[in-house]
């Protein structure tokens, strides 16, 4: 019997591995409607909608990333757009650095924006930007070490709540500020843009923008995984336990600063990568991103879909962004106010998020069909009310 | 040369690489003294909560640590957990190991359990997991991502399930438990890491009376291999497991003995009870 609830109890509730299914059919079926199938047919997937489905995917990661750290270890970052910008931008780099003498300005060295700028040579952290693997390392290793040293400095001092949440706003801020400005060396306030190919493809071509998505789905497919089996490692358990009894775990002997700060760099680079997949797919990266605004919006993608549950953090992304791009279409300037009243009615209304509702709608169909109590009611029950704590 | 020499070194197959080795010093009790708190003082914006503080607890013995509320009990256990630095004063564990120098997850990792005045667990989590977490384990980030329970860690947890009397609900979620499990649970994570010295901050509070009788037979079990200090109002619990009694009043100890030489102490007496002596 003991045996039988410790392998449910393992096993039992976890709802990755359909997830993951159902998210390789859908990108499999979605690449194959717009490559293999004629334009007027029913199934066809136009290449304007393969983009929009890439940038959600890009949206569902990082609020995957804002999970990790939210929902498990009850850190609430309001940068997290911070990250993913400094993952967008090294990305930007190399495709910037692709478009050699094919600019405006026809300069094989110096994009447009530095000619522009009467520059006459590439600063030092744009060197080894034209090399694939050397960008790809910038966008791990970017966000990576500035979440390592904020994480340290934040977490080691014992900041804690709303003041944690404030430094990362200012943090992202800061970057705003400093990214805007031209002699900063990022193309300033237009950013960086008209790329043209990404290792040798053209990047307005169907086949590549199919292939970013389908990358972008695999990626999103494995961080969930790891993720998931990171959170249920003994490690997780820990993360978990900071969250709801952070002095606790201190006293039975965990430094928890450490594991905070790691799961905060873990975090910062899923953001990044999402990032770096986000730029060659909408076409651009500007210091826009970096917006707190942008940060916040990512907390409430998380909040509709449940924190702590990262399948939540992903469906409350895909839906919001959805409902975004619908919502502007209609009314442009009404989007803020829609996502503050919707903030508020999740708040007082599903604390748990859709995944919550679910799970609630799962358990009482279960209990009629079931005829009322079993004993696994005893264990089961309980769980609704978990995945409180957090810092706010 | 030298590379080779570290190669070398690295390599030795008669003992194994030192970040796997049990790291953790030895508690040296060869004066049958465990905890050697001298001359401490601790002041909160002028205000003493604690006044010269002298305290020896022998190595197993249950000592019962009294005083009104504001005495400045649970302050005390904060010093020697590492979570308060005190103004002046030294705080020792054995012989040789200066708790001051330590913080509160290296103090806890020497062997030092705390329990909490209100009862803290890790309520998302099942029963079973909070004992798993707090077994006695290496507790860093790696070893915690690749750790597999193992048959004696299982056998542990299973083992101070019995003593805490928690077996049936061992997969239920610990926020699910009553006030007194709560209590047990976490008494419970102190035992699983197997400490040397077990600081209990009111262990009796909000538990019934049937239930105040077991943790009493709990505590007075657990003396000898343990040392173990417990704060408590609860006077007749108290009496029912202590040998030792130390009074706290105003931040530094008013009296010490057995319960009857504390209670016809005369100044334990004029605090307690406004008597002139
Ligand atoms: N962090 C703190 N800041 C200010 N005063 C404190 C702090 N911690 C404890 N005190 C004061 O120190 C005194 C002793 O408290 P405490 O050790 O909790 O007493 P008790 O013996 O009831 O456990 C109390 O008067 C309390 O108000
Ligand atoms: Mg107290």
């Amino acid at each position: 019997m003991n045996q039988l609830m410790r392998f449910s109890r393992l096993h039992g509730d976890s709802k990755v591995a359909p997830f993951v299914a159902i998210l390789v059919l859908v990108t499999l079926l979605a690449s194959m409607g717009n490559l293999l199938m004629p334009q007027d047919s029913v199934f066809y997937v136009s290449t304007y909608t393969i983009t929009l489905l890439g940038k959600y995917l890009c949206y569902a990661m990082l609020a995957l990333a804002v999970d990790v750290i939210w929902g498990y270890c009850g850190i609430l970052s309001l940068g997290h757009g911070a990250f993913f910008a400094l993952g967008g931008y090294a990305m930007g780099m190399y495709l910037m650095r692709q478009i050699g003498d094919r600019g405006v300005y026809g300069n094989p060295e110096l994009p447009d924006f530095m000619v522009f700028l009467n520059w006459s040579e590439l600063p030092w952290f744009w060197q080894g930007m034209d090399q694939f693997w050397f960008a790809m390392l910038m966008v791990l290793l970017v966000p990576g070490i500035l979440a390592f040293v904020f994480g340290w400095l934040a977490f080691r001092s014992r900041v804690t709540g709303v003041y944690l949440s404030i430094m990362t706003q200012a943090l992202t801020y800061a970057l705003m500020l400093a990214f805007f400005r031209n002699e900063m060396g990022f193309g300033g306030n237009n950013g960086l843009t008209d790329f043209k190919d990404i290792v040798g493809f053209d990047l307005q071509a169907d086949s590549t923008r199919v292939t970013l998505f389908a990358i972008t789905a695999l990626m999103l497919a494995v961080i969930l995984v790891v993720s998931h089996k990171i959170l249920q490692s003994r490690m997780g358990k820990v993360i978990v336990a900071i969250r709801d009894g952070e002095s606790r775990a201190r006293f039975i002997g965990y430094r928890t600063e450490r594991f905070k700060v790691w799961l905060f760099v873990y975090s910062a680079l899923i953001a990044g990568v999402a990032g770096a997949l986000y730029v060659p797919q909408v076409g651009i990266i500007n210091p826009g991103e970096f917006s707190p605004l942008n940060s916040i919006e990512m907390v409430i993608w998380v909040a509709v879909g449940g924190r702590g549950t990262l399948i939540g953090a992903i469906v409350g992304a895909l839906l919001v962004n959805y409902a975004k791009t619908k919502f502007t279409a209609i009314m442009p300037d009404g989007w803020l106010f829609a996502l503050g009243a919707l903030f508020v009615f999740v708040t007082l209304y599903l604390p748990q998020g859709l995944m919550g509702l679910y799970k609630k709608m799962m358990d009482k169909r279960k209990n009629t069909t079931d005829g009322g109590s079993g004993p696994d009611d005893v264990l089961s029950a309980p769980v609704q009310s978990s995945a409180k704590g957090g810092d706010v | 040369m030298s590379t080779l020499t570290d190669v070398r070194e690295v390599m030795r197959r008669d003992q194994v690489w030192s970040f796997l080795k049990d790291e953790q010093p030895q508690v040296d009790v060869s004066h049958d003294v465990i905890l050697y708190v001298e001359g401490l003082n601790l002041s909160f914006d002028g205000f003493k909560a604690l006044n010269d503080l002298n305290l020896y607890v022998n190595d197993g013995e249950l000592r019962c640590l009294i005083g009104a509320n504001g005495a400045g009990k649970t302050t005390l256990m904060d010093v020697i957990t590492g979570k308060t630095t005190p103004d002046s004063g030294t705080v020792y564990f054995g012989q040789s190991l200066n708790l001051l120098q330590h913080d509160e997850a290296a103090i806890a990792q020497l062997g030092i359990g705390r329990k909490f005045q209100k009862p803290t667990v890790f309520e998302a989590h099942s029963v079973f997991d909070n004992l798993e977490l707090s077994l006695k384990q290496q507790k860093t980030v790696m070893p915690m991502l690749l750790a597999r329970l193992t048959p004696t860690e299982l056998d542990r947890i299973d083992e101070v399930l019995n003593v805490i009397g928690l077996k049936e609900q061992r997969f239920m979620q610990a926020g699910a438990l009553s006030h007194g499990q709560k209590q047990w649970l976490e008494i419970g994570m102190l035992l699983v890491a197997e400490p040397r010295l077990l600081l209990i901050d009111e262990p009796v509070a909000g538990m019934t009376a049937q239930e105040t009788e077991r943790t009493a037979e709990l505590l007075t079990s657990l003396a000898g291999e343990r040392t173990v200090i417990v704060v408590e109002h609860d006077m007749e619990f108290v009496r029912s497991i202590a040998r030792t009694v130390t009074v706290l009043h105003q931040g530094t100890v008013l009296a010490e003995g057995t319960m009857d030489q504390v209670q016809n102490n005369p100044d334990v007496i004029e605090v307690y009870l406004g008597e002139a002596p």
